[in-house]
């Protein structure tokens, strides 16, 4: 199979869906003619010109704004929000706008849309352009999110957010943009709210999302050569919809539940899904459920601080095998 | 009823400017005492206990809301704020449906899902109230580009208070549009405070829209909210604007709420005798005259009156009769599937 990068995956999957269906248009600021500022659109505005791949002013709001009103009349909108940080300052569409107008106005309104944004720490950019914020919009009735650890599932869970009815925030994770992995020629159309069990095992689960994906999966080797422990490695993929069946399977099997989070410590969404498996499968646990976080602090800029503060291969070995140790 | 051999003498002979035409004037005085009627009656249920929540109030304003909707067509889009009730209104919605809504009926708009701020009926063109200052500006203009987009030639017009000229996703908006040449028409009610500050105290400029049209490239455009004829004529030609390509229209119309800003806000803030002023201003003290002048008869005016007054006595007495939403519906709606579902 063709290894393509996740960068080229985001390229990929919104010319698929933008060849498909001509009611899908994009915008953002920097995306059309410069190609993005993480060269995720290069080449998407020569391919459907101006008129469906727009540069917009340094105005979030207009974005997001502009997005909705043109989801709720007929378009199919992907509007980009450079980096997830940003969120902040429109953080009203978000919170407010998208997620309620269909509720409020008794199932009148419609809000097909997809936000994209790169999300998430490893560039050294700094407390401000680092974070991960898929929690900002996991507590938000009406709103679904998801955010793919590799190129295949970009494409896929893409094209299924584009596709889906609701308001979806896409999380393209910054650090992953170079990493490459197979995808298959031909439409890709995953689906949401399916998380996938990338490693087998039996004697732990580990959750991850995003770049916690590959450190999860790299742990997962290291736990079984250096310490003979079967870890099963699930990627969460799509935090609303919840996979809590596939979730609580695989709790089921190994008894034993890790989350690797690369959000800082509260209401992280590793915390959300400890407490349903705390209600609902408490007896299949051999052992308290344990979270691998950021510590709760903004993230700092150095090299060396920013790496210890991000759950790593190393701590998620360490942690997994003290715990089932003791 | 009095019909127009009755009246003497023929407006052109007066040399009255006739452009707008009795039917047109007839449906603006309507429209007018229609939203007058049912604000009123707004605010005796709300002192009845019987619209419960919030509810904010149009009184004094409705010239701009007849206005700008007897100029619209159909298929053109409304976006209202939180102070939507007359918009809805005057874009056809029966009283029923927006007094329903108020008391938290079943026959509601929305079954008492929406309440008073968020009144929208999409087969009517009204696209929403939003009750977030400012947020409905950009998404007026992401309807306005699907219509650019498609080719479609609708209207997307937004209404809002002059404070809102002081939030962000105000000059977001207006820049956005401005550079988009955006078929959107931005209409800024300026009655002269947010909820309890004048707007003077907290601005830079005397006219809070009108004097930022020119950072936007845009005409300055002030005029009287109170003349429904003047805001008629405004928004045609700024319709007609939108319609040719020629871009987006920033609008401030000067007006006067005679209700406080919401609730049972009796308006303590407002200097003794400005209200008085303004109710010699009434639009529909105004408009009356001006109907006159155009050889409509007192009976003509009050067969209209009379017309509304039982439209709105009729739904009145609906509403109190209907019963409250089902509590099944509490979970529906939340996604498109018709569900609330968050997980498997
Ligand atoms: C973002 C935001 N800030 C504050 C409020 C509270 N608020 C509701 S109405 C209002 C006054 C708005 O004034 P204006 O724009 O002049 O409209 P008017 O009520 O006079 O029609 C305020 C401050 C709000 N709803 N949203
Ligand atoms: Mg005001």
């Amino acid at each position: 199979m063709p290894e393509i990068t996740y960068r080229d995956a985001v390229i990929r999957g919104i010319a698929q869906e933008m060849a498909r269906d001509p009611d899908v248009v994009f915008l953002g600021e920097d995306v059309a003619k410069a190609g993005g500022v993480f060269k995720a659109t290069v080449g998407l505005y020569e391919q459907f010109g101006p008129l469906r791949v727009r540069d917009t002013p340094i105005s979030e709001q207009a974005i997001l704004g502009a997005a909705m009103g043109a989801a709720m009349t007929g378009l199919k909108p992907i509007a980009e929000i450079m980096f997830s940080d940003f969120i902040a300052v429109c953080f009203d569409y978000i919170a407010n706008e998208f997620p309620k107008s269909r509720y409020m106005s008794n199932g009148q309104t419609k809000c097909p849309l997809v936000v994209r944004t790169g999300n998430g720490a490893g560039s050294r950019f700094g407390a401000q352009h680092s974070q991960s914020v898929e929690n900002w919009c996991m507590m938000i009735p009406g709103l679904k999110v998801v955010a793919p650890s590799s190129p295949r599932d970009v494409i896929g869970l893409l094209a299924a957010a584009v596709r889906d009815p609701d308001p979806v925030i896409f999380f393209e994770h910054k650090s992953l943009y170079a990493t490459k992995g197979e995808v298959p020629d031909g439409e890709i159309v995953d689906t949401l709210g399916t998380a996938k069990v990338l490693r087998p095992g039996k004697d732990a689960t580990i959750l991850a999302l995003a770049l916690m994906v590959p450190r999860a999966l790299e742990a997962a080797e290291r736990l079984k050569a250096e310490h003979g422990i079967d870890a099963e490695v699930v990627d969460v993929r799509s935090l609303v919809p919840l996979d809590m069946q596939t979730i609580l399977g695989s709790v089921a099997k190994t008894h034993r539940l890790f989350t690797v989070e690369e959000n800082p410590r509260l209401c992280g969404w590793g915390a959300e899904i400890v407490s349903i498996v705390a209600d609902e499968a408490f007896y299949e646990l051999d052992g308290p459920p344990v979270r691998i976080t950021t510590p709760h602090i903004p993230l700092p800029a150095a090299d060396n601080l920013e790496d210890i503060v991000l759950p790593t291969p190393d701590r998620i070995v360490e942690t997994v095998r003290r715990s089932l140790e003791s | 009823m009095a019909t127009a051999k009755d009246r003497a003498p023929a407006p052109a002979a007066l040399g009255l400017n006739d452009d707008i035409g009795e039917e047109k004037r007839l449906a603006l005085y309507r429209s007018q005492i229609r939203l007058r009627e049912a604000e009123q009656r707004a605010y005796d249920l709300f002192l009845q206990n019987l619209v419960k929540g919030t509810s904010h109030l149009s009184l004094g304003q409705e010239a701009i809301a007849a206005g700008f909707a007897e100029a619209m067509q159909k298929g053109d889009l409304s976006f209202c704020t939180y102070r939507g009730h007359a918009h809805t209104l005057a874009r056809g919605v029966p009283v029923e449906k927006v007094l329903g809504e108020l008391m938290q009926r079943d026959n509601g708009l929305m079954r008492g899902k929406g309440g008073s701020m968020h009144l929208t009926s999409e087969e009517h063109g009204v696209m929403g109230s939003y009750a977030i200052i400012g947020a409905h500006l950009p998404i007026a203009c992401g309807a306005a580009w699907r219509a650019q987009y498609k080719g479609h030639k609708d209207v997307s017009v937004c209404f809002f208070g002059d404070g809102t000229t002081n939030i962000g996703a105000f000059h977001e908006a207006l820049n956005f549009a401005a550079v988009w040449k955006l078929p959107v028409v931005f209409v800024c009610e300026n009655n002269l405070y947010m909820e309890y500050t004048p707007i003077a105290d907290v601005t830079a400029v005397p006219q809070p829209a009108a004097d930022r049209a020119s950072a936007y490239g845009l005409e300055r455009i002030l005029i009287d909210g109170n003349d429904a004829d003047v805001v008629y004529r405004t928004a045609q030609k700024a319709f007609a604007k939108a319609r040719a390509g020629e871009g987006p229209s920033l609008i401030e119309c000067i007006t006067y709420r005679h209700s406080g800003h919401s609730r049972a806000d009796p308006g303590k803030y407002r200097p003794e005798g400005e209200l008085e002023k303004w109710k010699e201003r009434d639009p529909i003290k105004i408009y009356r005259e001006r109907l006159k002048q155009f050889g409509i008869s007192e009976d003509q005016m009050s067969d209209i009156d009379t017309e509304v007054r039982k439209e709105v006595d009729d739904a009145t007495e609906a509403c109190k009769a209907a019963p409250i939403p089902p509590v099944d519906i509490l979970t529906t709606d939340v996604y498109a599937d018709g569900g609330w579902a968050w997980r498997n």
